[in-house]
């Protein structure tokens, strides 16, 4: 083992500067957050093609895993798909019928509301988060497709998150069920307000915390829960997921609920991103 | 000088690893940690300096690209478990396989306990047993077992730039 001697600096100096460099990195962070911007878009450049490339080995290698499964279990999954097909086509029927007589009678009133189509961009999923605690990722968009940040991601049918930073070649999504996560969401039913928030410990069970109910609110288990006008980042009306366990809190004055998301985190590959905003609201 | 490159590629394939590709080999969400078994190994192996500076660097990468607009936690957290492993590094013998791995286990339990400390008690997530539970051991578990095989590949590495007459940083 040979040593060093040329230069024989006391290591506890090295981590004293180290550790303030970290403490005046952390202050300098909280403080102008914004301002370092730059850098991250210096590292992630370079880091994310890397990324994307052995991502796709990933996915080939997961791809051939999944061949492998269980052909009987594919088989009672299409015996079920079928069953379900015919049962929503009959739903679909029916709902057409709605549609049209729903169509007379807006006419009728004319009452001509257009649902906006917004604009949407398909995006890939490339990496996540690399600790286990909170559940953000990366997806292989950025700011040369047109994206902002607070610009709402889906998938499906379901709001996925929202888009926390967003660089040249690639953005940050926050999904719905990471723990810092907070959506104001309201009862497509009864129009009742709530709070979505994201909880590490149902993350589980696949399910998030509905607070701040009001507790006079006529709702059961199995509602749906779409994004709220009043909230300020996400656009109106966008389907998050059914609540279940609706319980008074012990204060008597809101109700807590579970709600389970229509999305599938476990396996998100492909998003859509609204590349619409908000519209902020001007007193 | 070949030295530090052999680091910076090996804290840029261990980063690119854990983030594109373990999520797929993920068992019940947790991924293994390599960049603190990089971390952990180098310093038992080369000492405080060396740990630190790996930890630092690996740290700020990590949080420059996945940090909650906090940059220097991770940094943080890793430049003083490089510090702290870099002590053991009087212990260290060429062929002993056991303590580091140990090592490794006791590092993993100190990262994850300080992150939860930092990043969930002072928002007031109170349930320390259900994210020790949850994710704090199951972390430890994995990495420990991905740490069997990788320690053994960086000590290789090492003993391979040990050989070389005339490198040394």
């Amino acid at each position: 083992m040979r040593r060093r001697t040329k230069f024989n600096i006391n290591p506890k100096y090295v981590l004293i500067v180290c550790i303030i460099i970290c403490i005046s990195l952390i202050i300098f962070s909280f403080r102008f957050g914004d301002k370092l911007s730059p850098v991250k878009e210096a590292v992630g450049s370079v880091i994310t093609p890397m990324q994307r490339g052995i991502n796709s080995v990933g996915t080939y290698i997961s791809d051939k895993f999944d061949n492998f499964r269980n052909i009987n279990d594919l088989q009672t999954e299409n015996v079920k798909l079928k069953e379900q097909v015919n049962i929503l086509s009959y739903d679909n029927q029916l709902l057409l019928q709605d549609k049209k007589e729903l169509d007379q009678l807006r006419k009728l009133y004319k009452l001509d509301q257009q649902y906006i189509d917004y604009p949407k961009v398909a995006a890939r999923v490339i990496s996540k988060d690399t600790n286990n605690w909170y559940s953000t990722f990366t997806i292989d968009k950025g700011t040369k497709d047109g994206l902002q940040k607070n610009n709402n991601v889906i998938a499906g049918n379901g709001l996925v998150g929202i888009i926390t930073e967003v660089h040249y070649n690639y953005s940050k999504v926050r999904s719905i069920i990471d723990d810092n996560s907070n959506v104001y969401g309201e009862f497509s039913k009864t129009s009742d307000t709530c709070v979505v928030k994201g909880d590490l410990q149902l993350m589980d069970k696949g399910k998030i915390r509905v607070e701040m109910i009001n507790k006079d609110a006529e709702i059961s288990d199995g509602d749906e829960v779409v994004t709220s006008k009043k909230s300020s980042n996400y656009l109106d009306g966008i389907l998050i997921g059914t609540v279940s366990n609706i319980v008074l809190d012990p204060s008597n004055m809101t109700k807590t609920a579970y709600l389970t998301p229509v999305v599938d985190f476990e396996r998100l590959e492909e998003v859509l991103i609204i590349t619409e905003l908000k519209e902020p609201l001007i007193d | 000088m070949k030295r530090l490159l052999v680091y910076f590629i090996e804290i840029i394939i261990c980063f690119i690893i854990q983030s594109a590709m373990f999520h797929y080999i993920a068992l019940a969400n947790i991924m293994p940690n390599l960049l603190l078994i990089l971390v952990v190994s180098t310093a038992h192996m080369r000492g405080r300096l060396p740990g630190m500076l790996i930890g630092l660097f690996s740290g700020l990468l990590v949080d420059l690209m996945y940090g909650n607009y906090i940059v220097g936690l991770c940094a943080l957290l890793y430049l003083v478990i490089g510090y702290l492993v870099g002590m053991t590094h009087r212990f260290y013998s060429n062929d002993d396989y056991t303590l580091p791995i140990i090592i490794v286990a006791v590092s993993d339990f100190l990262y994850g306990f300080l992150y939860y400390v930092f990043e969930f008690l002072l928002r007031g997530r109170l349930n320390l047993l259900f994210y020790l539970r949850r994710l704090i051991l199951p972390e430890i578990v994995y990495t420990v077992a991905v740490s069997i095989f990788l320690y053994k590949l960086l000590h290789m590495i090492n003993n391979r730039l040990e050989h070389n007459p005339d490198e040394e940083v």
